[in-house]
């Protein structure tokens, strides 16, 4: 349950944070929510990647759904070599993923420092 | 233990942040540009997005209703002439802002502020040509006027509140990939834009490459070479029209034959000049009422541009209680620039007179502080231009003025490559005082023939031949400018620097350029021809293109009962009248019996031809290899020897060569003992063509349009961001002078009938966001040859089906 609500926590906490904040402050959202919710630090990773995997996937798809892909195709056309809009949802997707997984990972250890010390 | 573990995932994670922030590690900023609440997925616009808005801003006036169309097209209906400016600088900029702010840095030779020392080379060559300079004049006269001051203000004031309104997610796509951020806007940056058309339509010049052809021909040999008028042409304003003598007479220079005219002497080391292309390729004309279906006057006008995305043209209709206007306006600069309103319609195609020159100055010293002229040293005036670059201190270029000019070439800068150890001087009527502004201003309000006459002295730079049409009936041709008054052959060639007769005497006096009103043919037409023959009291030079004009004249002369439908037709036509009259010499000249069975297919081909340019021909591919080769085997023994970038004698100078004499001294090959006649050149031409063309059917890219590959580049050149392999015919002698990267970048017809009829189209779109459904939505339609109807919206069709969006600009 905790693992959920992690994942749901840091999801919100991170869009509402980037409708004011820069891009990267998705990582101090994971940061957050994972020095506030204990968790083994692995699990802590896995729910940081998954929520900001999920979270960027489902944006950028929305928005490129509705623009029937062309900004996409464009733009991994010029990164990617190749017109594969595909491929660059991943990519934002994974991107969003490691920095979520990686903030949380820190939250955790960081949290555990506290409690020991 | 665990501590140091959590430091070193925190600093961990804190640097990936920062390396997917910047482009420390990656070309791009990955993070940041890919996360989807602000980065690129920002600018992909969503198929349903809602366009309407309800602004106020200080500066407004009243009430400005703005209807956007189907096709993203703006009716702007303003209470106030000024709020109908400041809407105009403010869609410029919500639609094409990166464009016009990048546009201005290029002209400003600050390119490599934003991408870096590739651009030096460009940013000195423009600095040192002295395009700020002229700007700066530019602006100091449009500001001493208060009509055009206050257009300009409030177009600038449009712009600068859409700056305003920008944060990161927001800014165009442009600006994220390549990291930087928009500049306010002033007036002087519209000043900017309008010296780098000027400098589009006016850099063709030659005068390094002709002072080595110069060099390198005796006066005979030149003359063939580089004929002042081509047999063939049938000027803007027709032969046997009567000029009234000139009012001012040029006067050679002392010595000239032996200090300027000095055939066969040493040769000079070129700059390497940064060119634009060749822009010769607009078509404008009007027929009068006697010649149409509707018995009213019919305008048309396609200026040739090199076609990029986002399009130098933004199409909208400004309508206010003085004028209302409909047609191509130029993001960055205020007013319709090809178009019409109400009353008359309005078109241009380039004069091409050489309005550039090169002296070569003798300085005292490597100071550049003063040079030798009219047998004294006189000083200069020393700029000192700073260029910043991207990732590099900055550069300070120090550029001396004469009384010419800036020196553009130097030891320290000669263009791209190459040194030369000379230095010149450029004078370009581009930087004398004029207020370009101004004249399109008042073109805007014209309501008969005398408004346009008003508007006219205005035009200083860029040249051009302005063809006006009424609704009253009348129509009208001039070649307007400030053009120099020249004495024969000044400006052709490199001039000397120490002697002030070989300045500028004057400017044509304007009742002296050449002009048509209400001719009795019924037309007026031009296509960068000549301006006028020989008859004509001034010297104009001889770089024009003859055929488009030829053929062009050779339908309008023919037509009657006109209507739009044929004018698309004549608009979009790719039949090549220097084909026709080049095919029979060809084939006459090919000995058939040596012809294996390869080369009789292609002979064949070329027999049945039409000289159309068509998408799918292969005998224009097959013609133009020929005549390629010809050429070269023609000239290259005689140019061996000689520099590198030598001028070449244009393309109708052959043919019109080749037509009257079948002897043509430059058909020898000058390197073998043996004579070579017509035949063996011709076909040894045709032979190594017909080798090339079967490469190319091999590969399946035989057919005109394949061969020719048209395509629309964006700005920046970057990939996936243009349209490639378009299935447009046509080449630069066709009235579709469409080109491979160059070609009609708007073409309009107007039928000036009552209620106004009129067409058009451009190859992109009206939303320069890469992003958008509207960005390149025009492009195929325009390789097709289809138009969209202009439609000139009245206020009271705010209900049209048409009309998908609704901005309303107010005062608070």
């Amino acid at each position: 349950m905790k693992f959920i609500t992690s994942i749901i926590l840091m999801a919100l906490l991170s869009f509402s944070f980037c409708i004011f904040l820069p891009w990267w402050s998705i990582a101090i959202a994971c940061f957050l929510v994972a020095i506030c919710i204990p968790q083994k630090n692995w699990v802590s990773f896995i729910a940081g990647f998954i929520s900001l995997f999920l979270l960027w996937y489902g944006l950028s798809f929305w928005i490129s759904f509705h623009n029937g892909h062309l900004l996409a195709n464009r733009i991994s056309k010029l990164i990617l070599q190749q017109e594969n809009s595909f491929l660059l949802v991943l990519i934002t997707a994974l991107i969003g993923g490691i920095v979520g997984g990686l903030s949380a990972l820190s939250g955790s250890l960081i949290r555990k420092n506290f409690k020991h010390a | 233990m665990r501590i140091l573990f959590s430091i070193l995932s925190f600093l961990f994670t804190a640097a990936l942040c920062f390396v997917l922030d910047t482009k420390s590690v990656f070309k791009l900023p990955m993070g940041k540009l890919l996360s989807p609440q602000a980065g690129i997925w920002q600018n992909a616009e969503s198929f349903e997005t809602d366009f309407s808005d309800q602004l106020s801003f200080d500066q407004l006036k009243g009430k400005t209703n703005v209807y956007l169309d189907e096709r993203l097209v703006p009716h702007v209906f303003a209470e106030e002439e000024s709020d109908a400016f400041f809407v105009q600088g403010y869609l410029h900029a919500k639609f094409r802002l990166w464009q016009m702010d990048f546009q201005t840095l290029y002209a400003a030779g600050r390119a490599s502020e934003v991408v870096g020392d590739v651009a030096l080379n460009h940013d000195r060559e423009f600095r040192r040509l002295g395009l700020v300079f002229a700007a700066e004049k530019s602006l100091v006269e449009m500001e001493n006027d208060p009509i055009s001051k206050s257009a300009c203000d409030a177009y600038t004031a449009g712009v600068n509140q859409y700056i305003a309104s920008l944060n990161y997610s927001s800014l165009p796509l442009e600006y994220k990939l390549l990291g930087y951020l928009p500049e306010k806007w002033t007036n002087f940056k519209s000043a900017l834009l309008l010296k780098h058309m000027a400098y589009d339509l006016t850099g063709n010049d030659k005068d390094f490459e002709m002072t080595d052809a110069k060099a390198s021909f005796s006066k005979s040999d030149f003359d063939l070479l580089f004929p002042s008028i081509q047999d063939s042409l049938d000027p803007i304003i027709p032969k046997n029209t009567l000029f009234p003598t000139a009012s001012l007479q040029p006067s050679l220079p002392a010595f000239a034959d032996s200090i300027y005219f000095d055939f066969l002497k040493d040769t000079i080391a070129i700059p390497e000049v940064e060119m634009p292309d060749q822009s010769n390729g607009s078509n404008n004309w009007a027929v009068d009422s006697s010649k149409t279906k509707s018995k009213y006057p019919i305008l048309c006008s396609d200026p040739h541009l090199k076609i990029n995305t986002p399009s130098v043209w933004y199409e909208m209709q400004m309508s206010t209680p003085n004028s209302n206007v409909y047609g191509a306006s130029f993001p960055g600069a205020l007013g319709i620039i090809i178009g019409f309103n109400d009353s008359c319609a309005f078109g241009f195609t380039n004069a091409g007179r050489d309005v550039k020159d090169y002296y070569e100055i003798k300085f005292k010293d490597a100071s550049k502080s003063e040079y030798w002229f009219d047998s004294n040293w006189v000083k200069t005036s020393l700029r000192i231009e700073k260029i910043n670059i991207a990732g590099r201190p900055a550069l300070y270029d120090t550029v001396a003025y004469t009384i010419f000019g800036p020196v553009i070439y130097d030891a320290s800068f000669s263009g791209k490559n190459n040194q030369v150890n000379k230095n010149y001087a450029v004078r370009w009527s581009a930087h004398d005082n004029s207020n370009e502004f101004k004249f399109f201003y008042l073109l805007n309000h014209a309501q008969n023939y005398n408004d346009f006459q008003q508007a006219l002295p205005y035009l200083k730079s860029p040249g051009q031949n302005c063809v006006f049409a009424c609704k009253n009936g009348d129509i009208a041709m001039h070649v307007q400018g400030a053009f120099p008054a020249k004495w024969k052959g000044q400006g052709e060639f490199v001039m000397p620097g120490f002697d002030s007769s070989y300045m500028w005497q004057g400017m044509i006096p304007q009742s002296e350029n050449p002009f048509q009103f209400n001719p009795l043919r019924g037309f007026v037409s031009s296509a960068n021809q000549r301006p006028a023959d020989s008859t004509y009291p001034y010297f104009i030079g001889s770089n024009y293109p003859v055929y488009r004009g030829l053929y062009l004249n050779r339908k309008l002369s023919s037509m009657n009962d006109i209507t739009t439908a044929d004018m698309m037709t004549l608009q979009t036509s790719n039949y090549n009248v220097f084909a026709e009259i080049a095919i029979p010499i060809v084939l006459k000249n090919i000995r058939v019996e040596q012809l294996n069975e390869n080369e009789r297919k292609y002979f064949q081909k070329l027999e049945n031809w039409r000289f159309e340019y068509d998408v799918n021909t292969t005998a224009a591919t097959i013609f133009e290899l020929t005549w390629n080769k010809l050429t070269d085997t023609i000239y290259n023994d005689e140019y061996a020897n000689k520099p590198k970038n030598t001028a070449r004698p244009y393309k109708s100078t052959l043919l019109d060569a080749l037509l009257s004499d079948s002897s043509y001294k430059f058909i020898d090959n000058i390197t073998t003992t043996n004579l070579e006649t017509i035949e063996d050149v011709v076909t040894a031409a045709f032979k190594f063509a017909s080798l090339e063309a079967n490469q190319l059917e091999k590969q399946n890219k035989l057919s005109w349009g394949k061969y020719k590959d048209t395509h629309v580049d964006h700005l920046l050149k970057l990939p996936g961001f243009g349209a490639e392999h378009l299935k447009i015919g046509g080449n630069e002698n066709c009235i579709n002078a469409t080109k491979s990267a160059h070609g009609p970048s708007w073409r309009m017809i107007v039928n000036l009938t009552p209620n106004t009829d009129a067409y058009g189209i451009y190859p992109g779109g009206q939303n320069g966001n890469p992003g958008s459904r509207f960005y390149d939505d025009g492009i195929d339609n325009w390789a097709q040859g289809k138009y969209y109807n202009l439609w000139m919206m009245r206020a009271e069709e705010k209900n049209d089906l048409r009309v998908k969006w609704k901005m309303v600009f107010s005062n608070k």
